[in-house]
């Protein structure tokens, strides 16, 4: 989601509104991720701040915790598992609702469009959770961005690395220069309208099987 | 014809097969549609992402759709089903232990789920004496027919699901680790779920979802109603292409092709075989080999299963009164068979699909016990059917 205005002055809000006294719980697979929640909503001034990875018996986890704020990745299929706790049942310490009302129409898009959703429990005045979500968006996207950089940065190294590779074997075989082998990997490239990884990969995999 | 675009959200189940056809065999593209389809893991998430305009329609758990219209439990948006994607499909799988429990504790053979559901009473009432702990099961969502169809069961056999056991959600995919794990003692589940967990030795299937129910309204196509409005030349087109999407289905000249396009990695993606099974209702009980075929396991698009009957959607509005999950209301009843558009339907099929078979079985949800559903009589139907009284 973009990093409009009502995000940076979300950030700002949450700083200003921190509430030490929250006991918010993240549930996240992604290690990473949830570290770099967990650092922001500690630097906003929430100390009590736990990271479930684990998913098996998560509702019991969670009751046992006994959270004000429950942040969870979309990406995990244990969403629905918090479904349960808006039922009303006997097994139910306290009913919990969805942070985002009929009137955050725009907080949820927000929030859907990072991956991340919140839950709040009943009767927790909104002001003093609304810097949680915006930092939850804003630290979501950064770690989207993040790994993006590195698969871009990995992919482009693989790629090098081969073409290296190509080269090697092209220089080997037709005992010519770095610069000329290099040439005509390119050359070939441009004539089957491919990318020069591509061809390179093809020489690799040539040379292995022939080996 | 001018072509449009629609991003339409699934969860990767056997019962989005119309939706995968559609799409993957051209008939979407033949009416002009390009559509996009999305698949996601977990039933909140296709509930949002349709709800917030991200998906221009989903396949929904047809009492979620009911749900989202009335407001209960999350946000209200109003959506509407115009076309049943798939009727019954889900199976009650218990472990062992319990099975055995079961046949020591049954008068008469366990494939009656009278017999089943009182031997599970008495399971129960025994456990308590004892002083363990309850059983417990798991199930796919609170507003699921899954919930509904194991509820009916256990109420039957005088079992309170929020009293005497603990009912719990889980994901499908990992109901059977928590199933080996002895986390839970059974569960209501679909394909393939209850046949991953026969295979393993670790649990056996006691009842077909049509057992319990026999036309159970499982998974509809959900629309916002808003977006049904405008759209709605897209809309019927979508309805004609999901209709050649079943007949095609339904042939069984085009089994193969059926199963190798929802086995598809992108798809389904679970083995051929478990596709082929489910498909025609043929699973292994047990893995001591005995094995059962039932026509109606799953029904998509069959015998009258793609219109949606406004009957339906107010069975699964009495089953979350009945669970306390509604209140009873003639308004709220309204706005739940209001949900379910068989206009729509009929307006973009012709209204010749379903109009020979008897209006008495459309309308029937086929309860295994219990007074026959009325929807004029919710209350008397609600009443009746409590578990306290047994």
């Amino acid at each position: 989601m973009h990093e409009d205005s009502r995000f940076t002055a979300g950030k700002a809000h949450a700083l200003l509104l921190r509430d030490p006294a929250l006991k918010i719980v993240i549930v996240d697979e992604n290690p990473v991720r949830a570290a770099i929640l967990a650092d922001g909503l500690r630097e906003a001034g929430y100390i009590d701040v736990t990271w479930i990875e684990e998913t098996a018996s998560l509702l019991a986890r969670i009751y046992s915790l006994d959270p004000d704020v429950i942040l969870i990745d979309l990406e995990n299929p244990s969403r629905d598992v918090l479904a349960q706790m808006f039922q009303v049942s006997r097994a139910v310490k306290r009913p919990i609702a969805m942070f985002v009302d009929q009137s955050d129409a725009a907080a949820i898009e927000a929030a859907v469009d990072a991956g991340v959703s919140a839950y709040i429990v009943d009767g927790l005045k909104k002001e003093r959770i609304e810097g949680i979500l915006d930092l939850c968006i804003s630290r979501f996207n950064a770690f989207a961005r993040l790994k993006d950089e590195l698969e871009r940065a990995q992919t482009a190294l693989s790629e090098r690395k081969v073409i290296d590779r190509a080269k090697g074997i092209v220089m080997k075989l037709k005992n010519i220069s770095e610069a000329d082998a290099y040439a005509m990997l390119r050359k070939t490239a441009m004539n089957e309208n491919k990318k020069i990884a591509e061809v390179a990969q093809s020489v690799v995999t040539a040379a292995e099987l022939l080996k | 014809m001018t072509v449009d675009t629609m991003r339409i959200g699934f969860i990767p189940l056997v019962d989005a097969a119309a939706l995968i056809i559609a799409v993957d065999k051209g008939f979407a593209a033949e009416e002009g549609l390009a559509i996009e389809l999305m698949r996601e893991v977990s039933w909140s998430n296709v509930r949002d992402k349709l709800n917030i305009g991200l998906f221009d329609a989903a396949h929904l758990l047809a009492p979620l759709a009911i749900a989202s219209t009335l407001g209960i439990g999350h946000v209200k948006v109003p959506l509407l089903a115009p076309f049943m994607l798939g009727l019954n499909g889900n199976a009650i799988t218990v472990c062992p232990a319990l099975y055995d429990a079961l046949v020591l504790a049954a008068n008469g053979g366990l494939d009656d789920p009278k017999v089943s559901a009182q031997a599970l009473g008495r399971v129960v009432t025994e456990r308590r004496r004892r002083g363990d702990e309850p059983l417990t099961f798991g199930m796919t969502f609170p507003f699921s027919t899954h919930n509904y169809q194991i509820r009916f069961w256990m109420a039957a056999g005088g079992v309170d699901p929020d009293e005497d056991v603990r009912l719990v959600v889980l994901p499908p995919p990992y109901m059977v680790d928590s199933l080996a794990s002895h986390q839970v003692d059974g569960f209501c589940v679909g394909a393939p779920w209850n046949s991953v967990a026969v295979k393993l030795g670790i649990g056996r299937i006691i009842h077909f979802g049509c057992d319990i129910v026999a036309r159970a309204p499982e998974k509809v196509l959900a629309v916002r109603a808003a977006w049904a409005t405008n759209r709605a030349s897209a809309l019927e087109r979508l309805l004609r292409a999901l209709h050649r999407a079943t007949d095609f289905i339904n042939d069984s000249a085009r089994e193969d092709e059926v199963v190798a396009l929802l086995a598809a990695p992108n798809r389904v993606d679970v083995a051929p075989e478990i596709i082929r099974g489910t498909l025609s209702g043929q699973m292994q009980m047990a893995l001591d080999g005995s094995s059962r075929v039932c026509a109606d396991y799953i029904l998509i698009g069959r015998d009258g299963g793609a219109r949606p009957e406004p009957a339906h959607a107010a069975w699964l509005y009495a089953q979350m009164v009945r669970w306390n999950q509604a209140a009873l209301s003639p308004d709220l009843l309204a706005a739940a068979k209001a949900c379910f558009r068989p206009d729509l339907y009929d307006a973009a099929l012709g209204g010749a699909t379903s109009a020979k078979l008897p209006r008495k079985l459309l309308d029937s949800v086929g309860g295994f016990t219990g007074p026959l559903f009325d929807p004029d009589d919710m209350a008397g139907y609600v009443r009746a059917l409590s578990v306290h009284d047994r």
